[in-house]
């Protein structure tokens, strides 16, 4: 656990996703640097974790590629690692056994390093089930950094945690980002935490990217008038979609779902 | 009154019925209240349960029974077991056979009895026929349901850190079924006691059974009072093994574990 692993950098180009005849991305171009940390940020439904799960591997685009280290993705990339909106743990195992997992050996003593990391080196020999909600998206942390990701893919971990974890949370990926280097992708609903933690922030609307900007704030980000200019930046472009969308509903277009 | 309330929440007051019914049946029995020609009294069943005891006949019997039992309970569980498994895991096999399956699944399985006799006679074989015949069909169907409601979301977690094919069956699908698969075992240990009681009554030379119609030949009531309770004693028997297994496989469920409640 010592080595930084460097981060793959991904090419998206022309990258369409439909289902059936639901087009949920209409073509989406994106350049994330090895090491980088993204967040991908859009109203529910806008085709955010779609995108995530199309570089994951999990499902192929219908239409474009994903390059990965210069080679086209073609299913789970072997280096990459997903952390879910609930820990998918297995409850039948215990904490430890389940951080084994995601190691590269099913290694003990990489599993337990990785539990430390994330604060519960004595929690390894419980059921997931007595862990509260936040320490179980911990172990899934754990499991998902045990075998030292260069990828890694955040799909709105934190959404059913309370305030506080979440802040705790967010405090604990950026220290484990900064201390190993894999380039990370975060699904978010939540504009502050996009910009608390990304170095770029890309807002996807109607399955296309609508907004790619870099958040130029120094780390640890703090929660100064700076930071409140990117979140509104960020926010007004969001709603200013709901206004525009308003409007051509009055004229009587053809409403887009929202 | 506070007696009677500290005697009702004690950790044993769920014998007080039972005990009370002992000894009304008792008290009847003695004084000539029930008569002895249709039910003995429970000393009688006693003192029966100790005389074949003592020559071996009692032991002998319920070894046989019970050996019926298992080998029909291994060959029909093993069956159902294999096919939920198998009709489990692909959707094609499930789709060609599953329904031929349930077809015969409603039939009630006593009610093929003259037909057994016809096909298999009134040996041994019979009665394991219809034993394992009861067994495979709620074991099917557990394991069946089991293995298809085992979380989606675990089973794509397993994908994508790395569990394929076997390591996936054995780390995430197969223990996911368990407690349903668990469920049925213990439908089925019922039903596998029905069946043996049936079955031996079809005609036996062996068995509680067989020590059961002989002793109604002769009215020795006290000795059919006693196979009843074997019977009834068994079936309890096998239901705390397999409440044994499901507390020592299921330790992780919440609902087998209540101290766990997350």
């Amino acid at each position: 656990m010592n080595s930084r692993p460097r981060g793959i950098n991904l090419e998206l180009e022309r990258v369409e996703k439909s289902f059936r005849e639901n087009k949920v991305l209409k073509g989406i171009n994106l350049s994330i640097k090895s090491g980088e940390f993204i967040a991908i940020v859009g109203r529910s439904g806008c085709g955010k974790s779609t995108l995530l799960r199309l570089i994951a591997g999990l499902e192929p685009a219908s239409n474009g590629r994903v390059i990965a280290d210069g080679e086209a993705v073609e299913s789970i990339h072997a280096d990459a690692r997903f952390m879910f909106q609930d820990s998918r743990l297995l409850p039948w195992k215990k904490v430890l056994t389940n951080v084994q997992i995601g190691t590269k050996t099913r290694s003990k003593i990489e599993a337990q390093a990785a539990l430390s990391l994330v604060g519960l080196k004595d929690r390894g020999d419980e059921w997931p089930i007595v862990l509260s909600g936040g320490q179980r998206q911990r172990v899934a942390l754990a499991r998902a950094l045990a075998g030292e990701p260069r990828l890694l893919l955040l799909d709105e971990p934190l959404g059913a945690l309370d305030a506080l974890t979440r802040i705790e949370m967010q405090q604990l990926i950026e220290k484990l980002w900064l201390q190993q280097g894999f380039t990370a992708i975060l699904v978010t609903h939540d504009v502050s935490e996009a910009v608390a933690l990304a170095d770029r922030v890309v807002l996807i609307e109607d399955g296309n990217v609508a907004l790619d900007i870099a958040i130029t704030l120094d780390r640890p980000r703090r929660k100064d008038p700076r930071f409140s200019y990117f979140e509104e930046l960020i926010l007004d472009r969001v709603m200013g979609v709901q206004e525009t969308n308003l409007i051509e509903f009055s004229k009587s277009k053809i409403s887009r779902s929202m | 009154m506070k007696f009677i309330r500290n005697l009702i929440s004690h950790q044993w007051s769920a014998w007080i019925v039972p005990i009370i019914v002992i000894f009304l049946w008792q008290l009847l029995g003695q004084n000539g209240l029930i008569s002895q020609n249709i039910l003995p009294t429970p000393l009688e069943v006693v003192q029966a349960f100790i005389r074949l005891s003592e020559d071996g006949t009692l032991l002998d019997n319920v070894g046989i029974s019970a050996k019926r039992a298992f080998i029909g309970f291994v060959i029909g569980g093993s069956i159902g077991f294999s096919l939920g498994m198998i009709n489990g895991l692909s959707k094609t096999l499930e789709r060609l056979f599953d329904s031929s399956i349930q077809m015969v699944r409603t039939i009630p399985h006593l009610a093929l009895i003259p037909l057994v006799i016809l096909w298999f006679g009134i040996g041994e074989s019979s009665k394991l026929f219809l034993v394992a015949l009861g067994v495979s069909f709620p074991i099917y169907l557990n394991t069946f349901h089991g293995i298809r409601s085992v979380d989606k979301g675990l089973i794509e977690m397993g994908k994508i850190y790395g569990l394929h094919s076997f390591h996936l069956f054995t780390t995430v699908i197969l223990p996911g079924a368990l407690p349903s698969i668990l469920v049925g075992l213990r439908y089925a240990l019922g039903i596998m006691w029905l069946s043996l009681i049936v079955a031996e009554t079809i005609s036996a030379d062996s068995g509680i059974g067989y020590m059961a119609m002989n002793a109604r030949e002769f009215m020795h009531m006290d000795i059919v009072v006693l196979s009843i309770l074997l019977y009834a004693l068994l079936g309890k028997l096998s239901d705390l093994v397999a409440k044994f297994f499901e507390k020592k496989w299921l330790q992780w469920h919440p609902n087998y574990n209540p101290s766990h409640n997350g």
